[in-house]
């Protein structure tokens, strides 16, 4: 049996939630003082950009961006087969006393948001750090809790949602892949 | 001195001294060949061995070896070294002089000999040292050695760096008609080498030793020889190059002789890929184009004798980096198989001329008796199995030593049974 | 559960051009990590490297010690002066000794020529090779190659020449094979006493004048020419050396492009490189040993990972 697939966002349906997801960041942050946005390698990264685009068109501010690689602390190194591939760590400013937003494409355990937070501080001590996902398909493994969220879905474990962003895809989709049912 | 008869029925017998190769019986008589080739009857109270299928020849002797006593018996003793040649098909051993302390006088001499009988094996003949310790300085007492027992001299292990003191013990030989054997090696040139200087040693970064050390003190001996008269073996003889200058020394008839070891008519210096200490020895394993000159010395005779330059050594010693690891392999067990597989298989040598060369070519040029299966002579006589195919299981050997680069490797010829004074040292099981 | 490297880095001869791109890949983004106020990421945390060096060395030890600590790894310092290595123990108990210590990784630096590999092959930790003998300093050559591609982009095509005493230089080793295999050209300049005599058949060109080799070459590699080669006879004297071989201003001013100048370090000034040429323009040198710090933690973190203690560790942490 094929596992089934289903389109959970299409392109339109994306954009709208990328723009909803920015209104409410600049909304959380009342405003765009000291906001800091920190996407996590790779989609989190194109992620975060679109979501600046937005703030940038809306309130003609060009928030500070950075861009995180988790890799070197992930707590599953010596498990993992193929060592992963380390991505670029670009945090370009002081995020001592900033209002940080990490933003990433799917929610699941928890435990890359945990390797993200430990990368963090060790740039710095942030005013107060918030997380925004465009997929929380929960199964957390660590209490850990996004503020902002561009759509829940209900995943099983073995599910896959992979979100799909022109830039690195050449397509913008969120699909929900289940497996076969035996 | 054996009570019975031993009577080796119905093989292949094959003894280059005299030329007969035929199927037959050989009789031994207190200890000496009483018949050989006839088909006979079984005198009364004779041991019968069945030698169907098997080749019946001359004993090997090997004019090479290293067996450690006295001084290292944790590494070899002359009764291990003896059985091993047994074992190996060997009947008779010379034992190199390079022990601690070094065999460079009479009592020395005494003293291998004597462990020698001890072992009750293969015999073993000492050589003694051409210069006193070995030093290169002072001539060692060749008179009183021979007198002793001695049948050769040599500071094998080292080169006579001195070509007077070389020129001298080639003069002074003379007199007790001994060889002179020397280590080819020019000890500047070879300086700290640990493998042949080549495109190996160059990617593997270990210092190597040109051919042309070994061939400058081949080409300097062979013209000693011609300004002494004196008889000069080369042992160990390892590069295309030593090939033509023996062929050119030999063609002037200057009495120059040479050996090579199953090591150089087999291996090559990839061996040493991985750093591999049982692929160090001194010489070097060569190149091919080396090999493939060497076994062609051996074929047309440049190369008189077979020898094994075996040197065993403490796994210790070799469970080291490279170039710290001690020069030498073992090879009195597996000699004659890699002989046969990397020469008569491929069709370069007869049986006939490997036996030339394993057993009447040393007897005669050390002198030593046997060598041949005339009425009369000697009875050590060597049974083997030229075709059969077995494994080399290091673990299973004689020597104490473990060093061998063929182990694992399936090699063909095999000795059967080996028969020193008319009785029978080692039967395999 | 293997590292893309196998468990060992012992040489780049060994290696395919693939693992060595991974390698300078990887080594780039760990740059960022040095430039970082808290210069220090958790990855090797419960891991045990030890720094195993039978032969003095102050830069690689320093550098491979950096790299460890910043990858937050627990790190011995093992060197010969004063340790059992003296009194005569042999490679084998000491690869025991450290195997019974469970130990993770050892980085190796070694006298003779195929040390590191002995060690591999008699202990399961992880073997990093810190330089054998004359054989290979696989790090110094993967960090030559990172240098170089930094600023080329790629090294297709491009001409590089190791300068001076090939044959005693391990660093010679690494650089041709990982060179050749990323697709430079590669040549050597040196005197024939100091080549190896077989370096024909190791696919380089042989100069033997230094004015040809900076006609020919978009970077030197300038090997440092040990003192020690004057008193065993296979050079002159060092005066002569920098005369006849040493890479000068002059000489480089002749050039008719520019040249990329790189040296493994210690530098002899004055011997086979002059002052004016190590700090002028169009050295990398500084380059190199940044970017030795980064391609280190590239191997850690590329060889940590098969280690089933390590592992289990793993499982039970964080």
């Amino acid at each position: 049996m094929t596992p089934s697939r289903s389109v959970v966002l299409n392109a339109r349906a994306l954009e709208r939630t990328l723009a909803r997801m920015a209104d409410e960041i600049v909304e959380q942050n009342d405003g765009t003082d000291d906001l800091v946005l920190v996407g996590i390698q790779r989609r989190g990264v194109h992620v975060a950009q679109r979501i600046a685009a937005v703030i940038a068109a809306r309130e003609g501010v060009e928030v500070p961006r950075g861009a995180l690689d988790i890799t070197l602390y992930r707590d599953d190194l010596q498990t993992v087969g193929p060592r992963p591939i380390v991505g670029r760590t670009d945090i370009p400013m002081a995020i001592e006393g900033k209002s940080v937003v990490i933003v990433d494409d799917v929610l699941f355990t928890g435990r890359t948001v945990r390797a993200a937070l430990n990368e963090l501080a060790d740039f710095g001590r942030p005013a107060r750090v918030r997380l925004a996902v465009v997929i929380d398909r929960g199964g957390r493994e660590l209490p850990i809790q996004p503020d902002v969220v561009g759509k829940y879905v209900e995943a099983q474990a073995g599910a896959r949602v992979d979100v799909f962003v022109l830039e690195q895809d050449g397509r913008d989709e969120v699909v929900l892949e289940t497996e076969p049912v035996a | 001195m054996s009570a019975r008869d031993l009577l080796l029925k119905g093989g292949q017998i094959i003894d280059p001294s005299t030329g007969l190769n035929t199927i037959g019986d050989l009789l031994l008589r207190d200890g000496k060949v009483e018949s050989a080739g006839d088909r006979i009857g079984t005198p009364d109270g004779a041991e019968v061995i069945d030698c169907t299928g098997l080749v019946v020849s001359p004993g090997f002797i090997d004019v090479h070896c290293h067996l450690r006593e006295p001084g290292r018996e944790d590494v070899e003793t002359i009764a291990t070294g003896a059985r091993a040649a047994a074992a190996g098909g060997i009947t008779a051993v010379c034992a190199m002089p390079n022990t601690d302390p070094v065999t460079d006088n009479q009592a020395a001499v005494g003293f291998v000999l004597k462990q020698g009988r001890a072992a009750d094996s293969a015999r073993v003949y000492p050589i003694g040292a051409i210069s006193i310790g070995q030093n290169g300085e002072r001539l060692a007492e060749f008179g009183e050695m021979v007198g002793a027992g001695a049948v050769a001299v040599s500071d094998d292990g080292k080169p006579v760096v001195s070509s007077q003191l070389m020129r001298t013990a080639l003069e002074y030989a003379r007199a007790f008609n001994i060889p002179v054997a020397d280590h080819c090696e020019d000890p500047t040139l070879a300086a700290g080498g640990a493998m042949n200087e080549g495109i190996v040693s160059a990617r593997l970064g270990l210092r190597g030793i040109p051919a042309e050390a070994e061939e400058i003190m081949a080409i300097r001996d062979i013209l000693l020889a011609r300004l002494t008269g004196g008889h000069v073996h080369l042992c160990h003889m390892s590069t295309k190059g030593s090939i033509e200058l023996i062929r050119w020394g030999k063609e002037r008839g200057i009495r120059v002789t040479a050996e090579a070891c199953p090591h150089h008519l087999s291996l090559t210096e990839d061996c040493v890929e991985g750093y591999d200490t049982h692929a160090k020895m001194n010489p070097p394993l060569r190149t091919m184009a080396d090999v493939e000159a060497v076994r062609e010395g051996v074929r047309d005779g440049t190369i008189d004798v077979l020898a094994t330059d075996h040197a065993p050594h403490h796994n210790d010693e070799k469970a080291r980096a490279f170039a710290d690891a001690p020069n030498g392999i073992v090879g009195l067990e597996t000699a004659l198989a890699v002989n046969i597989t990397w020469l008569v298989k491929p069709g370069i040598l007869s049986l006939a001329t490997l036996i030339e060369r394993m057993s009447c070519a040393p007897a005669k040029l050390f002198g030593l008796p046997g060598g041949s299966l005339a009425r009369g002579t000697l009875g050590d006589v060597t049974v083997f199995d030229p075709t059969r195919s077995w494994k080399v299981d290091p673990a299973g050997f004689r020597t104490k030593g473990r060093n061998t680069p063929y182990g694992g490797q399936t090699l063909t010829g095999r000795a059967v049974c080996t028969v020193v004074g008319g009785r029978v040292v080692y039967r395999e099981a | 559960m293997t590292s893309p490297l196998g468990k060992d880095l012992l040489g780049l001869e060994k290696l395919t051009a693939e693992q060595i791109g991974l390698i300078l890949d990887t080594a780039e983004p760990l740059k960022e990590i040095s430039e970082r106020t808290i210069k220090k990421v958790p990855t090797l945390r419960g891991a045990t490297i030890v720094n195993l060096f039978f032969e003095a060395s102050t830069r690689t030890r320093i550098s491979f010690e950096f790299a460890e600590k910043r990858m937050s790894a627990d790190t011995v310092n093992v060197a010969s002066a004063g340790s059992s290595i003296s009194k005569g123990e042999t490679l084998v108990d000491t690869a025991r000794n450290l195997e019974a210590m469970k130990i993770d990784m050892v980085v190796i630096r070694h006298n003779s020529s195929g040390a590191a590999q002995f060690l591999a092959e008699r202990i399961e930790s992880n073997v990093i090779n810190a330089g054998d003998g004359t054989h290979e300093h696989p790090t110094q050559g993967l960090l030559d190659l990172l240098t170089l591609r930094q600023r080329w982009g790629s090294l297709k095509g491009r001409k590089v020449c190791i300068c001076g005493d090939v044959l005693h230089s391990r660093v010679a080793r690494s650089n041709i094979w990982g060179l050749q295999k990323l697709g430079a050209e590669v040549a050597v300049c040196g005197p024939r006493s100091l080549l190896p005599s077989a370096i024909g058949e190791m696919g380089v060109t042989v100069f033997d004048r230094i004015e040809q080799a900076i006609e020919w070459a978009d970077a030197l590699n300038v090997l440092r020419l040990q003192l020690e080669r004057m008193e065993g006879g296979y050079i002159p004297s060092l005066r002569e050396y920098n005369r006849v071989f040493g890479v000068t201003r002059e000489r480089l001013d002749r050039a008719p492009k520019e040249i990329l100048i790189m040296h493994p370090g210690p530098m002899n000034r004055g011997v086979e490189i002059d002052s004016d040429v190590a700090d002028g323009p169009h050295s990398v040198i500084l380059d190199q040993v940044t970017n030795g710090v980064a391609v280190r933690m590239a191997v850690l973190y590329l060889l940590a990972g098969n280690s089933p203690r390590l592992a289990e560790a793993a499982k039970g942490g964080v």
